[in-house]
């Protein structure tokens, strides 16, 4: 289980597949197009002026690179290891849902698409979407569940005032998944001219390893910078997980370093031994949805259930089939926060670090502390606080009680 | 053991000159008992091939039509393995017209590809048509399912081209579906002069007679695709039927075979009114 070889992680497969993980389980109406995106995709990944294109835009549009933060009073409230943040938070539109979205839309453009769709769960994806197409003039259409639409209303707003259309869905529980079926569905019925940008690390190939490869700017700058700070790499890197695009950008350049322990963490929602959470890992098993086999969550018939968590952006039942894989090989490790935890984390950081973390990465933060704890002085751990809570604030009222 | 229903009724279909009307229903909607009197009943409508849909939570190819003929299957406890209960009871009385299961990936892979052809072959299952399972991942199903004589049949789509097309009907069996249009069941409507160059691409590609389906919904509609394919699939039409008697608590078999019958004779009549 442990002895890893490097060339396990030359991953995917030409078909897509991360061992037993990944592949393309879509409508033939929809395959010649997923073939047609792989080779565009190849065709620019190769071509250096599409990369040139993309890092001026990461650096001048988005503010990359984000900085690496050493959480001083955090640090010191856990007296452990040391506490970094990676700042993706910073990027324009305040996530790290941005980098994929400037890669994709430089490719859509590329491939002469006119029309984009996307599904977004807390907003961030939708809001990222709407921004790089109104940056490039293309029309855009976002699905976002009735539900999240309902306790997202911020994001909505933005995304509306950037010019996209929010198209609310109510089928299902009326939330990320649903979202993903429609935006499927648009897909599937205009094939012509439109792209669809998926927004996290899952879905037919090449989106997986795609997204994968627009978020390693996170790890490829969180290991040069903490090289460069600290003169060391760290001991552990962590990150929130829903579709597990934010941590699969953090964890792949560090796989090859088998010293640094890669945690994933999932939403436990009230409790993964409860019927309402979305650890898909902890408490799933593998199955086909959304165009990838991966570990999902199932009842005894294959029907997907439908996950819960506080955090609409982790309110997913299935996880991007690479981490389906590392889970497998025991390469990374993946636990859970609940939602209280994650409430209780994002007070923490408000009011210690004075940064207001989105529920998301609150997940992520509310294990920090363990991991600190369990690592001891002198070693280092990297969060990546991969969004700003400024949208989760009614939802973080209403838990509390609060009146806005 | 190889099943043969498949071929028998298309080389019958052949010999009277005229296309097969294949209908589709969920199973469990609006219940089981439902749908076996309505199973029970779409020979004498009229059906020469029934496609049996199981309900997955998650149908993303479906328009809302059948979307909602799957919240209801779930909604009264339907599950894969009650589907193939419900072959089993139909095939009682009926042991010539082929029964197509049609749905997603996930219930069937959950039961295991192997013990699900063995289980479906038991039952009377003649074909399987899986939405979300192209060519590139099929092997491991095709093997389970051939080793018990069900065909896996394959879709094609306007989007399938002479590239592809090899590939899409590599290890098929009984007939080749062919979706229509781009998009979702019940939506769009299909163009006959594209479906005529479509139906005779796939048959001279294949060897197999070619069922059209997605884009017909009224006795006309069958009727234009009945003149050039060898079958012609109703799936929405009848499922908006089901729903309409379900909410006016009218008689939901009456109805739907009545439903039947009015697009099985413009299925059976097209080719004499060409002549």
């Amino acid at each position: 289980m442990n002895a890893i070889i490097p060339n396990q992680y030359a991953m995917p497969d030409a078909e897509g597949r991360f061992g037993p993980y990944g592949g393309r389980f879509v409508a033939e109406t929809l395959m010649p197009l997923v073939h047609e995106l792989n080779a565009a995709y190849e065709a620019a990944k190769a071509d250096p002026t599409f990369q040139a294109e993309l890092d001026g835009f990461l650096t001048d549009y988005v503010g990359r690179p984000s900085p690496m933060y050493l959480a001083e009073r955090l640090t010191a409230y856990y007296g452990a290891a040391d506490i970094w943040f990676k700042r993706d938070e910073l990027n324009h539109t305040g996530a790290h849902k941005i980098n994929n979205c400037m890669g994709q839309i430089l490719l859509a453009m590329r491939m002469g698409k006119t029309r984009i769709i996307a599904e977004t769960g807390a907003g961030q994806h939708g809001v990222a979407t709407a921004t790089v197409c109104a940056r490039f003039g293309l029309k855009c259409i976002v699905y976002m569940g009735a539900t999240d639409v309902e306790r997202q209303s911020p994001n909505v707003f933005r995304m509306k005032l950037l010019g996209a259309e929010v198209v609310p869905v109510t089928a299902g529980r009326a939330t990320l998944k649903d979202a993903m079926n429609e935006a499927m569905r648009d897909w599937v019925t205009n094939v012509e001219d439109t792209y669809y940008l998926i927004g996290t690390a899952a879905g037919p190939h090449p989106y997986p390893v795609m997204v994968r490869d627009f978020q390693s700017v996170i790890g490829i700058e969180a290991r040069a910078q903490i090289l460069e700070m600290e003169g060391r790499l760290p001991d552990a890197v962590v990150a929130c997980i829903g579709g597990g695009s934010n941590a699969i950008g953090l964890f792949h350049p560090f796989l090859a370093d088998e010293g640094v322990r890669l945690i994933g963490v999932e939403a436990a929602g009230h409790g993964v031994s409860t019927d309402k959470h979305a650890a898909s890992l902890t408490g799933g098993r593998p199955g086909v949805l959304h165009g990838n086999r991966t570990y999902l969550l199932q009842d005894d018939d294959g029907q997907i259930i439908d996950a819960h968590s506080i955090s609409a952006g982790l309110d997913y039942p299935g996880i991007g089939p690479e981490h389906s894989f590392l889970h497998e090989i025991g390469r990374a490790e993946y636990v859970s926060t609940t939602d209280q935890e994650a409430l209780d984390a994002f007070m923490l950081c408000s009011q210690l670090e004075g940064i207001i973390p989105a529920l998301e990465p609150a997940h992520a933060l509310a294990r920090v502390g363990d991991i600190a704890r369990e690592l001891g002085k002198d070693k280092i751990v990297v969060m990546n606080l991969c969004g700003r809570g400024d949208k989760d604030i009614f939802t973080v009222a209403e838990a509390l009680g609060r009146k806005i | 053991m190889t099943n043969d229903r498949i071929d028998r009724r298309f080389a019958a279909l052949k010999a009277e000159n005229r296309a097969g009307f294949v209908t589709y229903i969920m199973a469990g909607d609006p219940d089981a008992a439902t749908t076996l009197s309505v199973l029970k009943g779409l020979p004498g409508a009229g059906a020469d091939l029934i496609e049996l849909g199981f309900p997955f939570s998650d149908p993303m190819a479906e328009g809302p039509t059948i979307q909602r003929a799957a919240q209801r299957g779930l909604r009264s406890g339907m599950t894969l393995q009650g589907t193939l209960d419900l072959v089993a009871a139909f095939r009682q009385g009926d042991n010539d017209t082929p029964i197509i299961l049609m749905g997603y990936l996930n219930p069937v892979l959950n039961r295991g590809f192997e013990a699900f052809a063995a289980a479906a072959a038991t039952a009377g299952v003649d074909g399987l048509i899986i939405v979300d399972c192209p060519p590139e991942e099929a092997d491991p199903l095709s093997d389970a399912l051939e080793a018990e004589g069900i065909a896996l049949i394959r879709l094609a789509a306007p989007t399938t081209d002479d590239k592809r097309l090899p590939m899409v009907i590599r290890r098929t069996s009984g007939f080749v579906y062919y979706v229509s249009v781009a998009g979702v069941t019940g939506v769009k409507s299909a163009d006959p002069a594209n479906v005529a160059l479509a139906v005779t691409r796939l048959r001279n590609a294949s060897g197999l007679p070619v069922a059209v389906g997605f884009g017909i919904r009224t006795p006309e509609q069958a009727a234009a695709v009945a003149r050039v394919a060898d079958a012609a699939v109703v799936g929405s039409a009848l499922v908006d039927e089901i729903e309409a008697a379900a909410q006016l608590n009218e008689n939901v078999t009456e109805k739907v075979l009545l439903k039947a019958s009015e697009l099985a004779k413009a299925v059976r009549s097209a080719r004499l009114e060409m002549a």
